[in-house]
C-alpha cells in the first residue's frame, strides 16, 4: 500500500486549517465590499419585507373607495387628495392617507404596499419561466450541436430580431389582455437571451476535461448535459437572471400603462401609472409614486445584478 | 525492477490471419484484441490519420505500456477504444474485441453501460478532470449509482470505502472536498478510485502520473500496481515515460506516427530493441548518474498526419537506413512482423 509522505500530510494539514472557499463565500465577500450592490440589497430587501408583510403594513384595503368607509367619508375624504400626514402639519380634522388618495378615492399608499408583491411575482415568474425555458432549449442545443443547435438558435433569433416590447403587445394581444397572458408574453419574449447566455456556457463547459471524465465513467447523455455541464454553465445566467428581472418589472409595467397587463381594480404600479397619467398636472402624486416604487424596484435589481456581475465573474479584478 | 506478474504475458499472442476478420479471439485469455484499427479526423488542412492501422491484444490481468512522442496518437487510441472520438474524428475502419464482443459493433446504450463499469479510464489531468462544483463523495457515488443503480446512501458508504482503498489520508474529510481542495496527487487518487469503483477488466491509464511530481508519482504508480494485483484488472499504460513503463508494464508497444512499430515484453524493449525509432527512444532517456556531454535525439520531427511519407513513417528521420542505403524504406510500408516468439517490428532490416 502506498504511504503518505510527509509532504502530503503538511500540505493537508495545512489545508484542513483554512476555512473552506468556495465560489459562493468568495461571491459574498466581494458583493459586501461593493456599495452599490450594497444599496441594491438593502432596497430589494425592504422590498421583499413589504412584499411578504403588506396586509400588516397597509392601512387600508387596496381595492375598497374611501366613501364606502362611513368615518372616513364623514370626514370629508375626497378623490385625488394630496398625501395629508398629520406629523408634518396636515390638519387634524382632515383623513390621513400618507401618498393621497387616487380616482376612486382609494388609499394610494396602501395600493403601492400591496403593489410591491405583484411586482416581485411578476420579475420572478417571467424570468423563472424564460430561465426554465432558455436553459433547456439552449443547453440542448449547445450540447446536440449540428441541425437542433442551428433549429433553436435560427428559432431564438427569430424571436430576438422584434423590439421586445412590440412582440409582447402583439402576444398579449393575440392571447387577450390580463395579467397572466402579459407574464406570458414577457416570459417568451426574454427566453431568447437565456437560451443564447445558457448555449455559450454549455459549448465552453461540454470540452472540459471533467466532462470527458464523467463520459469515459459512461454518463448519460441526460445527466451529462442536466447534472454536469449546466451547473457548471450556471454563474452568467444568475447575472443575467437578476438583471433580467429588472427588465421583466419595467416591461410589466409598460404593457399595464398601456391596459395590457393587469385589469383595475389590481393594485399594480404600472397600471396605476396608466390610469392617471391624464392627471399628471392636477394630482401629480398619483404618477409620481408609483414610478418611484417602479423606479426603486427596477434600480435595486440593477444594482444587484451588477454587484454580482463584478462577484462572480473570475477575470474581473480580483 | 520488478518482476512482470503474469509470466503468461512473455508467451506470444496468438497470430493473427485474414481469416480471424469478424470473429471473436479463439484463446479466452485475451481480453482486448485491436484489428487494424483506424481513426481519421476529417480537418480543414485535411484528413489526420491519427490511429492508423493498430493492433494490439491485452490479456487478463496483464499491464501492456503503450509508449511514443506526443501526438504518435496513443491518447487517440484509448479514446478510440472507449469510442469518445468526437466530430470532426471518425472511427474508420477495425475491429476492436472486448471479452467476444465488438465493441465497434455496440449500440450507443450498450456501450455507455460498459464506459466506466467494464472498462474505464484515468486521464492526465485529475485536476481538471473532476467536476469543480460537486463534492468527492457525490463524484465517487455517482459511479454506482450509475452503474449499480444503488441509492445514494449506500453510494455514499461505498464512496467512503473506495477512497481508503485508495489510500487518501483522513477519507471522512476528504468526502466533503471539493476538487480545488485537493493536491494533484490526491486528485489522481479519487479518479483512480472512479475508475476502479466498479472494478473493470479493463483500465486505460492515459499518462497517469504526467501532471504529477515524482515523488507523487512513485506513490499513484505503486498504488496502480497494488490494485492492479488485488483486482486482477488488465490495464493500457499510455505514456512517454519509459521508467515508468519499465516499472509498471510486462509488455510494451511503441507507436509512431499512428502505427505500432514494435511490440514485445519489457525485458526485450530495454536489451535488445530492434525498431530503429525504440532504439533512438532508449538512447535518448538520460541515465542517473550516467555523465554524457549532449543527450542523444532523434533527428528530425514527428511527421504531419495529414501528409505521411509514403514507405516507412520513420524513414526520413531513421539512421538505420541511411547508413544502409535502404531505399525500399522510402517506397512501401512494412507490415507489423513477428521476428521472434512474441517480439514484432515493423521495419524493413528484419
Amino acid at each position: 500500500m502506498a504511504s503518505t509522505s510527509t509532504a502530503e500530510i503538511a500540505a493537508l494539514d495545512e489545508a484542513l486549517q483554512r476555512p473552506p472557499s468556495s465560489l459562493w463565500r468568495d461571491a459574498l465577500r466581494h458583493i459586501f465590499r461593493k456599495r452599490s450592490a450594497i444599496v441594491g440589497m438593502v432596497i430589494l430587501g425592504i422590498l421583499v419585507f413589504v412584499a411578504i408583510f403588506h396586509p400588516l403594513l397597509a392601512p387600508f384595503d387596496p381595492t375598497k373607495s374611501m366613501l364606502d368607509v362611513p368615518e372616513q367619508a364623514a370626514a370629508g375624504v375626497h378623490k385625488r387628495m394630496p398625501p395629508c400626514i398629520h406629523l408634518l402639519g396636515c390638519p387634524e380634522d382632515q383623513p390621513q392617507h400618507i401618498l393621497g388618495t387616487d380616482g376612486n378615492v382609494r388609499d394610494l399608499f396602501s395600493r403601492i404596499l400591496y403593489g410591491s408583491k405583484w411586482s416581485l411575482i411578476i420579475g420572478f415568474t417571467t424570468v423563472g419561466f424564460a430561465i426554465v425555458i432558455g436553459t433547456v432549449l439552449g443547453g440542448v442545443g449547445g450540447y446536440m450541436g449540428g441541425w437542433a443547435d442551428n433549429l433553436i438558435m435560427r428559432l431564438m433569433d427569430v424571436l430576438l430580431a422584434f423590439p421586445s416590447l412590440i412582440l409582447a403587445i402583439a402576444i398579449v394581444t393575440v392571447l387577450g389582455p390580463g395579467l397572466i397572458n402579459a407574464l406570458l408574453a414577457i416570459g417568451i419574449v426574454s427566453i431568447p437571451v437565456y437560451a443564447r447566455i445558457v448555449r455559450a456556457s454549455v459549448l465552453s463547459v461540454r470540452e472540459t476535461d471533467y466532462v470527458e471524465a464523467d463520459r469515459a465513467l459512461g454518463v448519460g447523455h441526460f445527466r451529462l448535459l442536466f447534472h454536469r455541464i449546466l451547473p457548471n454553465a450556471l454563474t452568467p445566467l444568475i447575472v443575467a437572471g437578476t438583471l433580467g428581472i429588472a427588465t421583466a418589472i419595467l416591461d410589466a409595467a409598460a404593457l399595464s400603462f398601456l391596459g395590457l397587463g393587469a385589469q383595475p381594480p389590481m393594485p399594480e404600479w404600472g397600471s396605476m401609472l396608466g390610469a392617471e397619467r391624464n392627471q399628471v398636472f392636477s394630482a401629480p402624486h398619483l404618477v409620481f409614486f408609483p414610478g418611484v416604487a417602479i423606479m426603486l424596484t427596477v434600480l435595486s435589481f440593477n444594482l444587484l445584478g451588477d454587484g454580482l456581475r463584478d462577484a462572480l465573474d473570475p477575470r474581473l479584478n480580483r | 525492477m520488478s518482476q512482470p506478474p503474469h509470466s503468461a504475458a512473455l508467451q506470444s499472442p496468438p497470430s493473427e490471419g485474414g481469416d480471424l476478420r469478424g470473429l471473436p479471439p479463439a484463446d479466452p485469455d485475451v481480453l482486448l484484441d485491436i484489428r487494424d484499427l483506424r481513426t481519421y479526423f476529417y480537418t480543414l488542412d485535411g484528413i489526420v490519420k491519427a490511429v492508423d492501422g493498430v493492433d494490439l491484444v491485452v490479456r487478463r490481468g496483464e499491464v501492456v505500456g503503450l509508449v511514443g512522442e506526443s501526438g504518435c496518437g496513443k491518447s487517440v487510441t484509448s479514446l478510440t477504444i472507449m469510442r469518445l472520438i468526437a466530430h470532426p474524428g471518425r472511427i474508420e475502419s477495425g475491429e476492436i474485441w472486448f471479452d467476444n464482443v465488438n465493441l465497434l459493433d455496440l449500440p450507443i446504450k450498450q456501450m455507455t453501460d460498459i464506459r466506466g463499469n467494464r472498462v474505464s479510464m484515468i486521464f492526465q489531468q485529475p485536476t481538471s478532470c473532476l467536476n469543480p462544483v460537486y463534492n468527492t463523495a457525490y463524484q465517487l457515488s455517482e459511479v454506482y449509482r450509475i452503474h449499480d443503480k444503488v441509492s445514494q446512501k449506500v453510494g455514499r458508504k461505498k464512496a467512503l470505502d473506495l477512497l481508503k482503498q485508495v489510500g487518501i489520508p483522513d477519507p471522512e474529510r476528504r468526502l466533503k472536498s471539493f476538487p480545488h481542495e485537493l493536491s494533484g496527487g490526491m486528485a489522481q487518487r479519487v479518479m483512480i478510485g472512479m475508475a476502479i469503483a466498479c472494478v473493470p477488466e479493463l483500465l486505460i491509464a492515459d499518462e497517469p502520473t504526467t501532471a504529477l511530481d515524482v515523488t507523487v508519482q512513485a506513490q499513484i504508480l505503486d498504488l496502480m500496481r497494488d490494485l492492479q494485483a488485488r483486482l486482477g484488472t488488465a490495464i493500457i499504460l499510455i505514456t512517454h515515460d519509459l521508467g515508468v513503463v519499465a516499472e509498471m508494464a510486462s509488455r510494451v508497444a511503441v507507436m509512431y506516427a499512428g502505427q505500432i512499430v514494435e511490440e514485445t515484453d519489457i525485458h526485450t524493449l530495454f536489451r535488445s530493441p530492434k525498431h530503429p525509432y525504440t532504439v533512438g527512444l532508449i538512447g535518448s532517456v538520460p541515465v542517473l548518474g550516467q555523465i554524457k556531454d549532449e543527450l542523444y535525439t532523434i533527428p528530425g520531427n514527428v511527421p504531419s498526419c495529414i501528409d505521411l511519407p509514403e514507405g516507412c513513417r520513420f524513414a526520413p528521420r531513421c539512421r538505420a537506413r541511411l547508413d544502409r542505403d535502404l531505399t525500399v524504406c522510402l517506397e512501401k510500408n512494412r507490415e507489423l512482423r513477428e521476428i521472434a516468439p512474441g517480439h514484432k517490428v515493423r521495419c524493413w532490416l528484419y
